[in-house]
Formats: C-alpha cells, structure tokens, sequence
C-alpha cells in the first residue's frame, strides 16, 4: 500500500510551514535518506529527507504552496512492486510520522545538532485572535499594520540601534544565524559584526561582559537562547546588574536589556520549560517586562533599551510567530510599569501577562457565552507592578483570576493576590484564586505536560468559582 | 614578550620565586619615581592599618579585606596607565582606589558606613566606585569582576579608542569558571584587557598549592594563546616594568595580556580570619625581606636620593591624610533614612 508522506513539524512549535521546493517529480525514484522537499517555517528552511524507499507516486502539495498545516499529507510513496493504481484506493497503509529532516545551512558542515521532527500537535493552545484591544499608548487613528512579535522585536531593536549608535546585540547565533528564532534577523546586514555580535557559549562570562559594558556608558541587548540559560549567569544578573546603581550610590547603572524565550516550550521537558517570571521580579534593582501582544513587544523593547536600568525582558517562544495589529508609527514607544486593559468587564477581574493572556482571553471570550462578564487585564510589565490597575478594576468587579504558567508556590498570582488582599480587601466578594503551572518540573510526554500546564477550563472554572456559579 | 613556562609549583612561593628570576633585569626608577612609589604605597599601608584599628573599635563593621603588604602592585601598574584607563577588582580593594587617586576620606567615610562615603554608606568595603577617577569597583563575588573588566575592555574596542581596563583578582578567583569564559571572549575579540592576577598564595586560608592543579597562573591563559609572565610583586619597579610592556602590548591591539603578581598578604584573609593557616616565620620573613616598602626606602637611602629626615616627613604628612580621613570618617552623619529607597534605579 501507498505511504503517506505528511507535512513534518520542523520545530516543537511549527504548526503550518511553506513547501517551498519539490527536490523529486512523480515517478522519480527515492531511495532512503533522499532529499525530497524543502520546507519553509518562519525560522529556518529545512530539508525533508525521504524514510522509505519506492517511487514518488504522486504529490499531494505542490511547490510554493503556504501555510501548510502540520501532519496534512503532502505525498504518496509507491513501495516495490506497487503501481499507480494503488494510489485510487484513496487510503495509504502507512503515514510517515518520522520523516528525517535536516536543516539546510550554507556552510558545508551542519551548525546545528540535527533537528528531529516531532509530528505531536503542542500541547499549548495557540492564542484567539486578539479582541479588540484597548490602545491607550497610542494616538487615535493611527494605522495599524500586522506583524508578528518576532518581526516587531526585531524592529524594535533595528529602531533603536538606529537611533543610537551604543545600542549593540550579543549573544548566541544572533548574528550569522541570524538569532536561533530568527528574532534578530537581518540586524547583522544592516548594523555590521561590530554590533551584532555572536558570543560563544558562555553565558556567564557574556552576561558579565554586558554588564561591564553598560557600566561603561554602553546599551547592550543581551538575547539568552532562552532564559533556561541565564540560570548559568544568574550571579551577574542579580549581583552585578541590578546592585550596582545601589550598591554605588547611584554613580554607576547599567543600561542593559537581557532579552529571549522564557516560560514553557513546547515537548523540551524540565530543563528547557520553565517560567522565571517571579525569580526575577523579586529582584530590587531590576525591570521585569513580558509582553503578549506584537504591539507591546515593540513599544516595550524600545523603552526597555532606553531604560538606564538592567531590564529582564521576557519573551515567549510561542507567541513568536502570533499576529497582532501594530501600531504604524515611527516611534512607538509603550511605557514601563503601566497594565494594559485588554478586555471590559464587571463580573471577575483576570490578571495575566505573555502567554498567560491566551488563556485569559480565551476563557474570557467562554464565560461571556455564559453571561459572565470577564475583565481581562495584562500586566505587561511585572516590575514595576501596575497593582493601582489591578486594584481598581477589583474595585468594580470584587473578584479577582490570576493566570500564570510559572509555579504556584510564591508565583506572581500570590503577589497578586497579597496586593489586592491589602489594598482591597473590602471589595472582595470571594477569595482570590490562582491558575498556575503545577509545582512539578515538566514532564516530557504529551498528556502530561498538558496537565502540568494551566488550561482555559481551569480559568473558566475559577472564574465562575468566584462568581459563585 | 613571554608566555610563561609552566614551571612546577615555586612552594609558598613569595619568598622563592620573586627575586630570583627578576632582580637582575628590573630597570631603575628615576628619584622622582621611587619618592611618587613611596608616597602612594606608604599612603594604603597607613590607610589599611588605621582601617583595621578602627574595624577593632567597631566603627567598620562586616567583611574588611586589607592590603597590607601587596601595595606595590596595584601602585606599580598605576605607574603604567593613563587617564581613560579603567580599574577593576576584586573586594580587597581599598589600595586600588587610594592608588587611583580617590579621595581616603570618602574611601573611609564608605567603610564607616557614612554618607559621605563614597557610595553614600550604601556599598561598604567592598562596594566602592568612582567613574571619575576610572575606578569601577569593589566586587564582593570572587571572580565577578572578571567579566565585568573584560567588558570594560569591549566597550574601549567597541568605541575605537586605545584605552586599557586593569582587571585584577586574586588566585582564588583564578580557579572560577567566569575566569576562563572571559579569557576566551578576551582573546576571540582581541580585546584590550591586562588581568592582573595578585597571587598572594591564600585564597583565604586555602594555599595556592592546595587549590591549583597548576600553580603557575600566568600560564592560565595558554590554552587561549594569552600570554603571561609571573611578576615579582613585591617591587614596584618590577611591576611598572611589566606593566608598561602590557600596556603596550594591549594599546598595540595585540589582545589580553596576563600578569602573575607574586605578592604576599602580611594580615589575615580579613579582619576575622587569625590566619592559622601558615606560620609566623613564614610572614616575618616576607616582611623583613621582601616588603615593598622598605626596597623603595633603602633604595632611597642608599642612593641618596632622600635622607631620614625626608622620609620621616613623608611618613609624617602620610599620616595626616590618614588621620584626617578618619577624622572625617567618625565624624561625618550617617546616612539620611530616605537614602533606603533611593539609588535603587535610575
């Protein structure tokens, strides 16, 4: 019988990809280990190497077509002995669902270990569209353009190296990799090796370095691979970076901005899933900013790098390739330390931030079926935190839902809820409630991590909890 | 210029290693030099002994590391830098802001835990700054600085003009991990950096033998091609004249250079640490044959250059700055309470 060959996912968060190129016809012959297509993803373009042997019957997907959703099968192999007849049974046998696939990079030996397919849907929900959000950082009747946070932390970044020349980008493969997800993309054609500057592996020297170079007068954007990897520089972020203004009596700051992924990836398990969100927000000395929106990961970057302070800014590996409306201006900036109102409502105040909001909204968009009216705040910035936000939207619906995917024990939510609990205890109509990410280190297989992790159905659940429903 | 041999371990190895390789070659120092030396390392010993004395009256209160016995070092290579140069180190660090040129009685009023100290009381022994005087610290964790120096260095590569950042540390930090990270970028990137080890054979109470695989630590940098050379660090001209051939080798856009300083702490790691780990003799024969001080002022004496009666007025005038610095550091109020919250961010 045929063997269906089916769409590979190319990275732990691929959902759809681009089939850019066919590498065999129909009928040609494939053999295992055969490169039989080039795929697209908005990361990288990688080869897709045949597993089994046979004929190329017939292609499913032809070449240049986009969004090609993960799993949806693009080919069919003829095994030996099989004719084209087989292919009219409109059934194959066997889905591929390993197909080896390898990254294609211009250097002759391969720069990266070799990427395994993995065909498993994530186990996180892929945001909603984003509601109407409310806007206040920008002016009325400004156009918006839609981009991803990807593209717009790259601009935010090409902006302000733009506009000042201390502004330079370190870290790993940010420069002729051109970021390890491609975040920084392009900065090394336009600003030059001087300024996009690949580090070798080594965080803790790196991140020292940076430090040494703000206390210099210089403004470093230091991208960790992911924030998994700042724990190695953990003494210089806390000690040398947040301190030193402190520690100097305010003679010597440093302007940095330590930038990547953090929270919960998709299938890495314990060591590469996990959100720092609280450790660093209990850092005197240090910014905490977690953008969800493309809009906020722009105009918060730009401040962040114009902030005289170490900023920690939190990106979310999921949220790289979401789609926002962004505000078309040559100079949006979003300030520090202010929430964002994402959604109106009276009955249950839901706080969160990053990749907390997808639940948030989502359950937000449930609960109005049911006629709970949700009001759905994102922090943006974690330290400062805007608690007067928070406070007054209790103030009108007496509830509140703290959404986070770090740990429970002495999360963000219980800092939340110790605020609230002193700066608005009498409005308070039920006790307040977390959803967090489980106190276990996550788990690798699929069912699993989709139980370590917060669900819509849990915020949901909280939410009507506290309306008593 | 020299990559050092890896020579087996020179024992407690002050009193060995340091005259004998390099006495003969040291080049003189004009009368003008030797007074200049004097004068700045006559002022940290002063300092630091007034410093412990007050710690004993419980007016410096924590950690307080001196740097007793080691001023020919940080003296030597400041002998050797210019203006825009930076300075960095570890967290016995009193003798690297006096040499830098800062002022001893807000270097004082900081350990005093005053306000006009220079990091307003907020910092303390280990925690002091000063842009101005191209001195950024002060770093408490062993081997921090290391990176942070090196950075230092990037930004001089990155703004494109030949200044030079003196990273010290101590042989301890040369065990940490950061050491050798900064190491590889320092040489990757060509940058302008001298760390400057100050081997004073205790990382605490832990002798360098005890500690190291390989003692020899300006050999450290061979498996990054960074060229080292073990200095005797009790004379101060030997360190000027190492000093200056780094400068030059760093200025020149040659890369990292490192500096084994062969020295010797005469007190305890700090003001709480009785040092039982070596024996007295140990220390009394660095003192009365290697001290730093004396070479300059027999040197002095012999060849005429000054006589007694200069030397005791310079001792003299030495101690008035001292004393005035106290003086200033037991008067001067402590910080203002609102002082808690500000400085936190910029």
């Amino acid at each position: 019988m045929p063997i269906q060959v089916l769409m590979p996912a190319l990275s732990p968060t691929m959902e759809k990809g681009n089939l850019a190129k066919w590498h065999k016809k129909e009928g040609d012959a494939v053999k295992s280990g055969d490169v039989i297509a080039e795929i697209e993803t908005d990361k990288a373009t990688m080869e897709v190497e045949a597993v089994d042997e046979g004929t190329l019957g017939k292609i499913l997907v032809p070449e240049g077509t986009n969004d090609v959703a993960v799993n949806t099968p693009i080919a069919m192999i003829l095994a030996e002995g099989e004719d084209a007849a087989a292919l009219k049974d409109g059934k194959a046998a066997r889905k591929i669902t390993d197909p080896a696939v390898r990254e294609r990079v211009e250097e002759s030996e391969p720069r990266v270990e070799e990427t395994k397919a993995v065909v498993a849907p994530p186990a996180v929900p892929s945001p909603p569209e984003p509601t109407e959000a409310l806007e206040p950082d920008v002016p009325e009747g400004t156009a918006m353009v839609t981009m991803t946070v990807r593209e717009a932390l790259r601009d935010a970044m090409a902006e302000e190296m733009r506009r000042d020349k201390d502004v330079f980008v370190m870290g790993e493969e940010v420069a002729e990799y051109q970021g390890a997800y491609k975040v920084t993309q392009g900065l090394l054609q336009e600003f030059g090796a001087m300024r996009v500057i690949d580090t070798p592996i080594t965080e803790h020297g790196f991140t020292g370095l940076g430090i040494g170079a703000a206390f210099a007068g210089l403004k470093p954007i230091v991208e960790f691979m992911t924030f998994n990897f700042a724990m190695q520089a953990m003494d210089q972020l806390i000690n040398s970076a947040a301190k030193t203004h402190y520690m100097s009596g305010g003679q010597i700051g440093a302007s940095v901005v330590f930038r990547g992924p953090n929270g919960p990836a998709a299938r890495v398990a314990a060591q590469h899933s996990q959100d720092f969100t609280a450790w660093y927000s209990h850092i005197p000395g240090l910014k905490v900013i977690a953008p969800y929106t493309a809009a906020d990961a722009k105009g918060l970057l730009k401040s962040a790098i114009r902030d005289p302070n170490p900023v920690i800014f939190l990106e979310n590996e999921i949220l790289y390739g979401q789609s926002f409306p962004v505000p078309k201006l040559d100079d949006h900036l979003v300030p520090i330390g202010k929430a964002r109102l994402a959604r109106s409502g009276n009955d249950v105040t839901i706080v969160s931030w990053s990749m907390g909001m997808t639940y948030a909204l989502k359950a937000a968009d449930e609960l109005a079926k049911d006629n709970i009216s949700a009001e759905v705040i994102d922090l943006r910035t974690l330290k400062p935190m805007d608690t007067a936000t928070i406070v007054a939207s209790v103030k009108k619906t007496g509830r509140v839902v703290t959404v986070e995917e770090g740990w429970r024990q002495s999360g963000v939510g219980a800092e939340i809820a110790a605020s609230v609990t002193e700066q608005a205890f009498d409005w308070l109509d039920a006790p307040i409630t977390r959803v967090t990410g489980k106190d276990v280190p996550m788990p690798y297989a699929a069912n699993l991590e989709k139980l370590a992790l917060p669900s819509v159905a849990e915020v949901i659940a909280a939410a009507k909890a506290v309306c008593y429903r | 210029m020299a990559v050092a041999s890896n020579k087996p371990a020179a024992q407690p190895a002050v009193v060995r290693s340091i005259s004998a390789e390099h006495g003969a070659e040291v080049p003189d120092f004009s009368r003008e030099q030797e007074l200049r030396a004097l004068r700045q390392m006559l002022l940290i010993r002063r300092f630091e002994e007034k410093a412990g004395q007050l710690y004993g009256m419980g007016l410096i209160g924590g950690f307080c590391h001196l740097y007793i016995g080691q001023e020919a070092v940080v003296v030597g290579m400041q002998m050797a830098i210019k203006e825009g140069d930076e300075v960095i180190t570890g967290y016995r660090d009193h003798g690297h802001m006096l040499a830098c040129g800062m002022d001893p009685k807000g270097v004082m009023a900081e350990l005093t835990g005053r306000r006009g100290g220079y990091s307003k009381g907020k910092g303390g022994s280990m925690h002091m700054f000063s842009v101005e005087k191209g001195f950024f610290g002060g770093h408490g964790i062993v081997g921090a600085q290391v990176p942070l120096g090196t950075g230092l260095a990037f930004a001089n590569r990155y703004r494109g003009n030949d200044n030079v950042s003196l990273t010290y540390f101590g042989d301890g930090a040369a065990n940490q991990g950061q050491v050798y990270e900064s190491f590889n970028m320092a040489k990757l990137w060509k940058l302008p950096v001298i760390y400057v080890i100050e081997n004073n054979q205790y990382g605490m109470g832990t002798s360098v033998a005890r500690a190291s695989a390989t003692t020899n630590l300006a050999s450290r940098g061979r498996s990054h091609d960074i060229p080292g050379e073990q200095v005797d660090g009790m004379d101060v001209r030997a360190v000027k004249a190492a000093a200056d051939e780094a400068v030059k080798w760093c200025r020149d856009g040659n890369g990292p250079m490192i500096l084994e300083m062969l020295t010797y702490r005469y007190r305890g790691h700090s003001m709480s640490d009785p040092a039982k780990y070596r024996s007295k003799e140990e220390v009394d024969k660095v003192r009365t044959e290697h001290d730093p001080i004396e070479q300059v002022r027999s040197r002095l004496l012999k060849k005429g250059f000054a006589n007694e009666d200069a030397l005791k007025k310079i001792d003299a005038e030495v101690r008035a700055i001292v004393n005035e610095a106290a003086e200033f550091a037991t008067n001067d109020a402590e910080p203002d309470p609102a002082e808690l919250f500000t400085d936190v961010y910029k």
